[in-house]
């Protein structure tokens, strides 16, 4: 028996455990190398996997600096109130919002999410966080950029460019919820994308690839 | 491809633990300064008021203005519902005026589930109080306050003991919050003279006693109801004095509370009838927290059943025609 055609190309790992690492060190260094070790800076992960990237980033500056007195601000940032493409599906669980106590106003802060696709979920971003205060510098770090921006963004600090085809997928394991660090590039994005459980979603939705499907499964019933 | 919070049964557990997982988002919110989303932006929010209320309007008013939709206050006093115009044509007119969403209070019990079921409006239908019927926002802040106080904000209420005492037959409050705390897990037991139970009490999912002190000391929450004076044509007790004594939440019987139960009543309380105003205004107390979990509540059901192209919540039933 010849295999079924739909599922050709396994997907292939473009980071391993050990360059995902080495790229969160780079990142790192080049954070304190163009801020100047500036000790307000503010780290906002963008739910799911913005999270522990960011989380890991603020680890490695602080080691960088050896401030352990005074640890780099980390937060996290959902946008899903933002989002442009809000009225395209059925509304979908919030993920958690946590900000430094200290706030945001007038400190350098660095967005962190984990694939760069369309920049709409940037450009919520960028929306939520003028309800929340207003920062000094708004800079981005993503783990990997895979091109097909739709907006006029670009990241700060990228761990690894991806040139990807817009039917291909980017997805992050993070061992914080998949129990293991792989980047892997899969070749059918309507497949088993991103734990996105529709299938109608417009593909430009998918950079947010993070939403983990535990949250996501809670959409109850919505194709049954 | 309408959907509707008509009643506390309308939500599976995962459905009623997703309104207050959003909420618990949302409070946040209330911390900000500037307290507003962009969520519902262009949508029309109708609050569609039959009877008087303060809380219930204001709440649904306020967290839809924090999604950003436009809001359209209607009460019968002052309308044209006063000149004699019925439910349908007033829907009509909602409906000519592009309502996304009608969250109506209305003394009649079903009169929102004729309005999401006549085919009158394309919108969602959010029910805010109906007769002796049901509240289902009110039971979903309780809920919420309830997580808060003693299941760490999370989860569901699994095995909390929850006592509703007073006129349960005239309270559209504790048949919602039977329907939505069993859903959630809790145990309630209804505390009631027998002339203020409903018929067929029996059949709902919770247990009923008529002796309110020996039910204290095991409850973790004690809600008053308010004795709906206005509700009731015949006598079901004989003086406000006696009913106040055997029913009423006095100081002394607060003190055979565990020490971590809460005292909650969706207002407005009648202070010395079936509440002391000390323990109403006393540490157990969170009545006033009730008031401000409404609006983030409120706004978790408005962005469920609104912010998307279909409803994230209550999709089995109201609306059948699903493709």
């Amino acid at each position: 028996m010849t295999p079924t055609p739909d599922r050709v190309a396994p997907d292939r790992v473009v980071l391993d455990s050990a360059e995902i690492a080495r790229a969160i060190t780079r990142i790192a260094h080049e954070i304190v190398e163009r801020t100047h070790g500036a000790p307000d800076l503010v780290l906002l992960g963008i739910p799911t996997r913005g999270v522990p990237l960011a989380t890991r980033l603020a680890a490695r500056i602080d080691e960088i600096l050896g401030n352990a007195g005074t640890p780099v601000s980390v937060g996290s940032l959902d946008v899903t109130m933002y989002r442009d493409d809000l009225r395209m599906r059925p509304a979908r669980p919030l993920l958690a919002t946590s900000l430094p106590a200290s706030g945001v106003d007038d400190k350098p802060v660095i967005l962190v999410d984990d694939v760069l696709f369309s920049g709409r979920t940037i450009r919520s971003a960028l929306d939520a966080l003028r309800d929340i205060g207003r920062p000094r510098t708004v800079s981005l770090a993503v783990l990997v950029d895979r091109g097909h921006r739709e907006l006029p963004i670009r990241a700060d600090y990228v761990g690894k460019n991806i040139p990807t085809s817009r039917s291909e997928s980017v997805r992050v394991s993070l061992a914080e919820y998949d129990g293991v660090d792989v980047v892997r590039l899969g070749d059918d994005a309507a497949e088993d994308v991103l734990g996105d459980d529709l299938g109608a979603a417009p593909d430009h939705v998918t950079d947010d690839s993070a939403s983990p499907d535990a949250a996501s499964a809670t959409t109850d019933g919505s194709e049954s | 491809m309408t959907r509707h919070l008509l009643s506390a049964a309308d939500l599976s557990h995962d459905d009623a633990v997703l309104v207050l997982d959003t909420a618990a988002e949302l409070a946040v919110l209330a911390d900000r300064p500037i307290k507003k989303l962009p969520t519902l932006r262009g949508r029309t929010v109708v609050n569609l008021f039959y009877e008087d209320s303060t809380r219930t309007r204001i709440s649904f008013e306020a967290a839809a203005k924090r999604l950003s939709a436009d809001v359209i206050n209607f009460s019968a006093k002052g309308s044209s519902v006063s000149k004699g115009e019925s439910l349908k044509d007033t829907a009509l007119t909602l409906e000519a005026m592009g309502a996304d969403a009608v969250v109506i209070r209305h003394g009649e019990s079903g009169a929102p589930h004729r309005l999401a079921t006549a085919d009158w409006i394309s919108g969602s239908v959010i029910n805010a109080g109906d007769g002796t019927h049901e509240h289902p926002t009110q039971a979903l802040l309780d809920a919420y306050t309830i997580r808060e106080h003693l299941c760490g904000g999370v989860g569901d209420l699994n095995g909390r003991s929850v006592v509703i005492v007073g006129d349960v037959l005239h309270s559209r409050v504790a048949r919602s919050n039977v329907l939505l705390l069993d859903t959630l897990g809790a145990h309630v037991t209804l505390v009631s003279p027998p002339t203020l139970l409903p018929n067929g009490v029996h059949t709902w999912p919770c247990n009923v006693s008529y002796d309110l002190d020996a039910c204290l000391s095991k409850a973790d929450v004690v809600m008053m109801l308010r004795v709906q004076r206005e509700r009731m044509a015949a006598s079901y007790f004989p003086t406000e004095r006696e009913y106040s004594r055997r029913y009423g939440l006095d100081e002394i019987r607060a003190q055979q509370l565990p020490d971590h139960a809460i005292v909650m009543h969706p207002g407005p309380m009648n202070r010395g009838m079936e509440i002391a105003a000390s323990v109403a205004d006393g540490p157990r107390s969170v009545v006033v927290e009730q008031v401000t979990n409404g609006v983030s509540v409120r706004m978790a059901v408005l962005y469920l059943l609104l912010g998307g192209n279909e409803p994230a919540i209550a999709s089995g039933r109201g609306g059948a025609n699903r493709d």
